[in-house]
């Protein structure tokens, strides 16, 4: 009777947990905080111009000068990287504040009024997705001519869709839960219903989810950068930099090696986030 | 309603999208600043051939004929000339659909490749250092830029080891494949960082789920129980998010042909649009977003067929 | 027709918590006749579910461990069994029907080709005669049409249909028991009453033994010979069924007899037992329903009370069992 025959195996041992617990918020919001720290502190902590093209130093291997190495233009990589941050955090930014408000706003028009206003708007969603992401951007920025305010328009042109659905969804939910009729049935006017009980429910799905979208927005950003389409040279930022370097990856591999490196940790950072906050906040995507 | 029923009328679903499609890229093209001639024709272009496409294009109508003329000039395969190749842009997409064909197919394929051998371990041993590994990775790879990835790989395989060819395309149909190792494998890390993560998900809410209970209490093994029973439920939604994607992926292999200098339609669009040769640029995205719709149909179709359970 | 198919002795569950691990089956013995339905009866969390599955050891739960106890099938003892052999008798002597066939059978893998997969691990057949008995099969659970119905997926069938080709995939390799674990209770009652035949004709047919676990006393007097008893991971009692329905010697048997709306007598008030059932972590000491026996005293909170004969065939765990008809006329 005593004696165990088989136990539950309890798992012990080896206890690091991505995607649940509380360390992935912590540790996705350090590497944001930090990246921000960086970039904030970025003419204090950079140790050269950006820049600056010191022709004597072309091309050098990182080195203790110059930790990251120098591109072509004798340029410091490490200082361009932390000058980067700066625009690639303002992309993630309102890369996604944008299409965030005009999605909420209009997804939420669609799931509480209802009706045609539901049927059209969902149809122009339907055609927006149809089309490959970047290459309605494209599309988009072609017209308006190459540049970041151009990118900004774009992704808040396409972008906005997936808020849209995502506060549409969740209002329909919402809607017609107890407390929505109770405070229909008290009298509750329209607009106090929609913004005092609806929307702060139904954002707190598309908070979690811009977290993730934000790591979407910023590898597009970089992407369109990389392609000529988005932030202009001589302005560093992490696309055009692996954009710039990409001739010299037979002699010069840390041109393009570094500023990925800082995309794929800043990307991270939000993916971490969201797994994190959406484990907190119990919502999953 | 019946499920081959469905399969016929889910294609007359599309219509409205089709239409919205075009009504976009319509839009689209007469938003740019100018005389649409010129933008149709280029810069330099005679008296006559600016009548002729007024004439095409019904450019002195009301802008919506206008949209009717632009819609029926697609029926007849009609979507204008490009200004850089002087050739049609229809000519000049079918010329350069393999290459871009080849590299979402392959991506595909690798990337399922890549993602079955890797969830499996990964839910099967859950909490263990492999999957803590499996799913750091995965995590890491969300935020992979593909294009510094093809990059780096370049580096290693190409320049270091000197395995595979920096870029092109090829003309024999090996010297092909060995031109898309590499872009491929690019385009397959990156979707499997998606897709591992979706599978290990489901793998692990099937290996729990009732139905395994009951074939592992018919006796079968838990190697048995686990690729009748449980990798079969889980796949289809895995294929789903897949489809669901190809958007993505589509957007993926434009700035992988740009990386990899691939004579395929997404560095057509990239050209198109630096030459301002709009009509190029029209074309294209228009046959992606066909493209991409055609895909999520199709993807619908298999779900139904192969999911039983699904509701239509 | 009274050898023992399956003797169960001093079966121990265990769960693993935080504290030291707490018995959630606890020493329960029973024996099962051949061609015998035993109803194994309880509230939810009473451990009748996890006794079934600990008898084919798949514990519902990593947390869940077997501490003890002997199971005796066809003279081997099934919890002393290495894994091979246990998956001989999961599906080959022993037979699970579940509560709800909806989610119990794989959705994308037609009916008959889970009983053929079943058949052809079990013993080692051709294809076309795995396909041949599983129509057999589905042919003697009363599924109509079974050469076509062997090609359909679960969502083509009705849920009584359904459950008939869960009892179906159960039987698929002639077992000597079945354990059947709520298995009307998400039917509609007149198709609950054909399962329950379909049971009974089984039983006589092929000479099978049930173990037939439920909330639901109506449903064991319809079908049982005998009942188990169970109550915060114990059998407090067992007999024949005459010797419990009605005449349960265990205040909480008797309780549960009196809960039973009864028919006949409309407008009567619904009873119930005071208090909750006792929950995992938090089992009393002593006789585990104490705290809501009307006869408890100090004896009851710390002694346990064996499982003893109160007359042929009927054991009750009670310090003080209610008086049966007998006794009261003496």
């Amino acid at each position: 009777m005593t004696a165990i025959l088989r136990t539950g195996t309890g798992r012990t041992g080896f206890r690091l947990s991505f995607g649940g617990g509380p360390l992935p918020l912590y540790l996705g919001g350090a590497i944001i905080l930090g990246w921000f720290v960086l970039a904030l502190l970025a003419p204090v902590v950079a140790p050269y111009d950006p820049i600056y093209q010191d022709v004597a130093a072309r091309l050098q291997p990182p080195s203790l000068a110059h930790w990251f190495g120098t591109d072509n233009f004798g340029r410091d990589i490490l200082s361009r990287v932390i000058w980067s941050a700066r625009i690639d955090l303002q992309i993630a930014l309102f890369g996604v504040v944008f299409p965030f408000i005009i999605g909420t706003v209009l997804g939420s028009c669609a799931g509480y009024f209802g009706g045609w206003i539901d049927t059209i708007l969902m149809r122009i969603i339907d055609v927006v997705l149809a089309f490959p992401f970047l290459v309605l951007m494209m599309a988009i920025i072609v017209i308006l001519k190459p540049g970041l305010s151009s990118f900004y328009v774009a992704m808040a042109l396409v972008g906005w869709v997936s808020y849209a659905r995502l506060v549409r969804a969740q209002i329909l939910v919402i809607k017609s839960s107890d407390f929505v009729v109770a405070a229909t049935s008290l009298g509750y006017s329209h607009s106090r219903i929609m913004f005092r009980h609806l929307l702060p429910n139904a954002i707190l799905g598309s908070v979690v989810f811009s977290m993730s979208d934000a790591v979407l927005v910023l590898l597009n950003g970089a992407a369109i950068s990389y392609l000529g389409l988005g932030v202009q040279p001589p302005t560093a930022e992490w696309g055009i930099m692996i954009a710039e370097g990409q001739s010299f990856i037979t002699s010069a591999w840390w041109i393009t090696t570094f500023p990925g490196i800082a995309i794929v940790t800043l990307a991270m950072g939000f993916s971490l986030l969201a797994d994190g906050l959406g484990e907190k906040l119990g919502v999953r995507e | 309603m019946n499920r081959y029923r469905f399969v016929l009328y889910r294609p007359l679903q599309l219509l409205p999208v089709l239409v919205g499609i075009s009504i976009i890229t319509f839009v689209l093209i007469r938003s740019i600043p100018g005389d649409p001639v010129r933008v149709l024709l280029g810069p330099r272009s005679t008296p006559s051939a600016i009548e002729r496409i007024r004439e095409q294009f019904g450019l002195n109508e009301p802008l919506w004929v206008q949209y009717l003329y632009f819609v029926k000039n697609l029926f007849h395969g009609e979507m204008g000339r490009s200004i850089l190749y002087k050739v049609d842009v229809l000519k000049l997409i079918v010329s350069r659909i393999e290459p871009t064909l080849v590299l979402v197919g392959g991506s595909v394929l690798l990337a399922l490749a890549i993602t079955i051998p890797l969830a499996t371990i990964a839910a099967r041993r859950r909490g263990s250092l492999a999957d803590h590994v499996i799913r750091l990775v995965s995590t890491a790879g969300l935020g992979l830029p593909a294009f510094w990835l093809g990059i780096m790989l370049i580096i290693v395989f190409s320049v270091q080891l000197d395995l595979f060819p920096v870029s092109g395309y090829g003309r024999t149909f090996l010297d092909k494949l060995h031109h898309m190792v590499l872009p491929c494998l690019t385009a397959a890390l990156a979707l499997s960082a998606v897709l591992t993560r979706n599978l290990r998900a489901s793998l692990l809410a099937e290996l729990n789920s009732d139905q395994a209970t009951a074939a592992r209490a018919r006796g079968l093994p838990e190697n048995q129980v686990f690729w009748r029973h449980v990798m079969p439920n889980s796949l289809v939604p895995t294929i789903n998010l897949l489809a669901i994607n190809i958007g993505w992926l589509i957007s993926g292999t434009v700035v992988l042909e740009s990386v990899f200098a691939i004579p395929g339609m997404g560095q057509l669009l990239v050209r198109g649009i630096f030459t301002r040769d709009y009509m190029v640029v029209q074309g294209v995205a228009m046959c992606f977003a066909l493209a991409t719709v055609m895909v999520n149909f199709l993807a619908d179709i298999l779900t139904v067929t192969a999911d039983p359970r699904v509701k239509l | 027709m009274s050898d023992t198919v399956l003797s169960v002795r001093d079966l121990t569950v265990v769960v693993h918590g935080d504290g030291p691990p707490e018995a959630i089956v606890d020493g329960v013995s029973f024996d099962l006749k051949r061609g015998e339905i035993l109803g194994l009866v309880g509230e939810s969390g009473s451990g009748k579910s996890v006794t079934s599955r600990a008898l084919i050891r798949l514990l519902p739960g990593a947390r869940l461990g077997i501490a003890g106890g002997s199971a005796v099938l066809g003279g081997r003892d099934i919890l002393a069994l290495d894994e091979n052999s246990v998956r001989a008798v999961r599906g080959g002597e022993i037979g699970m029907i579940f509560q709800n066939p909806s989610s119990h059978l794989d959705p994308v893998m037609t009916i008959g080709r889970q009983i053929a997969e079943s058949i052809r691990f079990h013993r080692s057949v051709s294809r076309g005669e795995a396909r041949r008995q599983a129509i057999d099969i589905l042919r003697q659970v009363g599924i109509p049409d079974p050469e076509r119905r062997y090609d359909a997926y679960p969502h083509e069938f009705s849920g009584g249909m359904r459950q008939r080709a869960m009892i179906a995939v159960a039987l698929a390799c002639d077992p000597d028991v079945l354990i059947a674990d709520e298995p009307t209770t998400a039917l509609d009652v007149t198709v609950q009453a054909q399962i329950l035949k379909l049971l009974m004709d089984l039983r006589d047919t092929r000479g099978v033994s049930i173990i037939f676990i439920t909330h639901d006393l109506g449903v064991v007097s319809q079908i049982c010979d005998r009942v188990a008893v169970m109550y915060g991971g114990r059998i407090v009692e067992v007999g024949d069924k005459r010797d419990i329905i009605g005449n349960g010697r265990h205040p909480y048997t008797a309780g549960l007899v009196a809960c039973q709306p009864a028919e006949g007598h409309p407008g009567e008030r619904v009873r119930t037992i005071a208090g909750q059932p006792p929950r995992v972590g938090q089992m009393p000491p002593g006789c585990r329903f104490h705290p809501r026996c009307p006869k408890a005293d100090a004896v009851c909170m710390q002694t346990r009370p064996p499982l003893e004969a109160s007359g042929t065939a009927h054991l009750v765990a009670c310090h003080h069992p209610v008086l049966n008809a007998q006794e009261v006329a003496s």
